[in-house]
């Protein structure tokens, strides 16, 4: 929309040609800058500045739904009105069905406690048929740091579906649609996915797993605001992907420590003192997801898998239709399972908070890093 | 004033200049054929520019109120105006309190805050809200959703305007039961039906919108509140040229306050957080800038206090700094001080 050739708004031809002198020829050159800089750079009169300025927004800007019709069109195009369920009960009460399409889900959590394993055993179901609650289509799923095991899909599979597994020649079927791409390097991963944009559709993608989003930035040179530019562009574009072609898209990040001087606190918080202990430096574990607060605020579904005590604990932290619950599980040949479908409600600090006390010692499952 | 100051083309101010005509004193002195003649323009253009000078040096004719500049009003009619105004509930009464009773039409009010604090979910309850019909307190208006980020999920909004459906039913047998009143039309899809959704995928279709804005509201004179969520997102990474980016953000602010005023409708503009370097440590402060802090009337900073979460008024004209908690419920907004789940009807 934003590219939209000035040319063919049907302005009037004295302005059009104006504007092509000028070198103005999309949307975006015309709106970048203010009116009044406009009209100095095209020197014509503020009345007709505006009048060719209020055209060419009309027909850039993006078309009107109601709520009502957005809530219809999801239910009946989208199977399973838009989710992808985890085979997880509570996990998918709790998200209204699932993993939702159209936007980006993140999984963060300390190594080893099984981000990976839950991004396999997502791709598994999704490859399945309808029937089974599956998605009926290919996946890919770009695996960073060579974590994907096809052995252990295959298991996870035959574990939990046995019923679909051990029909002839399914294993094969739906383990081929699972596509993994191995990018080498930032570029080479911008180059698949811009591919990808074009090919979805026609290829019946139904699922994008990105495991992980923090290696590979993590191995570019680049530092501090460089860095954040680029991974700006990856958000906006991942994001835009999912809506266009409304398809989950999960990408699993990573922890980093703190930094002492970071805090999260506004400066009239200071002066505020309502009254509440400073819990900001009590806090027991000096984790926080990694890629920082621009993506975080990017995401719009995110859940967290750490380890308090010994236990792993699933939570969903940031969710627009979902309380903040949280939900032990164990990793089975089967792949995760949930230990209780009924959440604990967290509160405040505890939300954002990643745990890995008590977690060196559930490493390796079955000798396999997870 | 001088004439250089006046809205015109550069090559037509070029004319003026070179005519003689520097002042708006010496333009309006003169006739139009003659600023014609001695200017080298068109009868048409001198007729524009006698039209605009007239209007900036202003009349010294008094009006029917009795101002003395055009288009000044007093402060006496201003506060009856102001105290008429209607407000929309968030449903959440500490927080209406501490906002004067609610997030007031005719200014543009930025709400910011943390990832997962709540700002599209105020910005869904405030869409649903607005319809709440004149008989119980409401405005019975419509909503715009300008949706930057994809945070708007459609079942979200059908809970919460179940809830509020079933919170107004609520309230009506309570009113049939001691007085006569009418039973309750609306049903939650209509309240769908009257929130109109915008998908903005680009900076640019953000300031195309905000400019046809104008022309859409003009054809749906219901709609009573506009809610950009959020206003930074597209801003914050695709803007390369800083400067620029602060005034193409400051035309945006402009045309939001005139769409408020001109309309009667409020402007909700959800922003992000960003971290500041400021007195030898790093701070939480609203994305977007310092020159963007100063653009938008009233502010709301909601952050995370031990449990809960607070809203904290950082700026406004009228209202004393205040902070009040509110949680996000199954059922929208609610006090998190009170167990009651009934929203208070005004």
């Amino acid at each position: 929309m934003a590219n939209k050739l000035i040319g063919e708004m049907g302005l009037h031809t004295k302005i059009s040609n104006i504007f092509a002198a000028r070198n103005i020829i999309t949307a975006k050159d015309a709106l970048s800058m203010p009116e009044f800089e406009l009209m100095e750079l095209i020197d014509v009169g503020m009345k007709e500045t505006k009048s060719a300025v209020a055209l060419i927004s009309e027909a850039t800007s993006p078309p009107c739904q109601s709520a009502r019709s957005l809530l219809e069109r999801k239910v009946e195009n989208e199977h399973l009105s838009g989710h992808l369920p985890t085979h997880l009960k509570g996990l998918d009460e709790t998200l209204c069905g699932g993993i939702p399409c159209g936007v980006l889900t993140e999984l963060v959590g300390p190594p080893g406690i099984g981000k990976s394993q839950f991004c396999m055993k997502l791709a598994l179901s999704a490859s399945f048929p309808a029937a089974y609650g599956g998605l009926d289509g290919r996946v890919v799923y770009i695996d960073v740091e060579s974590k994907f095991s096809s052995r252990r899909v295959i298991e996870m599979g035959l574990e939990s579906f046995p019923e679909v597994f051990h029909l002839k020649g399914m294993a094969q079927e739906m383990a081929g649609r699972i596509l993994v791409l191995r990018p080498t390097s930032l570029a080479n991963f911008t180059e698949s996915i811009q591919e990808l944009k074009d090919s979805i559709l026609q290829n019946q993608v139904k699922l994008l797993v990105i495991d992980s989003m923090t290696a590979l930035l993590s191995g570019e040179n680049k530092q501090g605001a460089q860095r954040q530019h680029q991974l700006g562009w990856h958000i906006s574009f991942l994001k835009s992907l999912a809506e266009f072609s409304r398809i989950p898209i999960v990408v699993t990040n990573q922890v980093r420590s703190q930094n002492r001087d970071e805090t999260s606190q506004y400066s009239f918080q200071a002066t505020l003192k309502d009254g509440l202990q400073e819990h900001t430096k009590t806090y027991d574990s000096h984790l926080v997801a990694a890629l920082g607060i621009n993506w975080a605020h990017a995401v719009t579904i995110r859940l967290v898998l750490e380890a308090k005590s010994g236990q792993r604990i699933i939570k969903v932290a940031k969710s627009p239709m979902s309380p903040p619950l949280a939900f032990p599980f164990h990793i089975t040949s089967a792949g995760i399972s949930l230990l209780s479908d009924k959440g604990t409600e967290l509160k405040g600090p505890g939300i954002n908070t990643i745990h890995a006390r008590g977690h060196s010692d559930m490493i390796n499952f079955h000798g396999e890093c997870s | 004033m001088e004439a250089w100051r006046l809205p015109l083309s550069s090559s037509i101010r070029g004319k003026l200049i070179s005519a003689g005509y520097t002042s708006l004193s010496s333009i309006s002195s003169v006739s139009s054929s003659d600023l014609a003649r001695d200017a080298n323009i068109t009868e048409d253009e001198a007729f524009e520019i006698l039209k605009l000078a007239n209007q900036s040096s202003g009349s010294s004719s008094y009006n029917g109120s009795g101002s003395l500049i055009n288009g000044a009003k007093n402060a006496w009619d201003m506060l009856h105006e102001e105290e008429s105004l209607p407000r929309i509930t968030t449903s959440c009464s500490d927080l209406d309190n501490i906002l004067g009773g609610g997030i007031s039409c005719r200014d543009v009010t930025e709400i910011g805050g943390v990832p997962g604090i709540g700002k599209t979910q105020i910005g869904i309850q405030l869409s649903v809200n607005v319809q709440i019909p004149r008989e119980f307190g409401g405005l019975g208006g419509k909503a715009i959703y300008i949706d930057t980020e994809g945070s708007f999920m459609v079942e979200r909004a059908l809970q919460i305007a179940e809830a509020c459906v079933e919170d107004m039913e609520e309230y009506t047998g309570y009113m049939h039961k001691h007085f006569k009143a009418n039973q309750l039309q609306m049903k939650p899809k209509d309240i769908l039906e009257n929130i109109f959704y915008f998908r903005v995928c680009s900076y640019t279709e953000q300031i195309a919108l905000v400019n046809h804005l104008d022309k859409f509201i003009s054809e749906n004179k219901d709609v009573k509140v506009v809610i950009v969520d959020s206003i930074t997102f597209h801003f914050r990474q695709d803007f390369d040229d800083l400067v620029q980016r602060t005034r193409v953000l400051s035309e945006m602010a402009l045309k939001f306050m005139k769409l408020a005023k001109k309309f009667s409708l409020a402007v909700v503009l959800l922003n992000q957080v960003t971290t500041k370097y400021t007195e030898g440590s790093f701070q939480l402060a609203l994305a977007l800038g310092d020159s963007w802090s100063h653009s938008c009337t009233n502010r709301v900073i909601l952050y995370w206090n031990g449990d809960e979460r607070y809203a904290y008024i950082d700026k406004s004209p009228s209202l004393p700094s205040a902070s009040a908690s509110y949680t996000v419920t199954s059922r929208g907004l609610r006090n998190s001080s009170s167990s009651s789940k009934r929203v208070k009807m005004m």
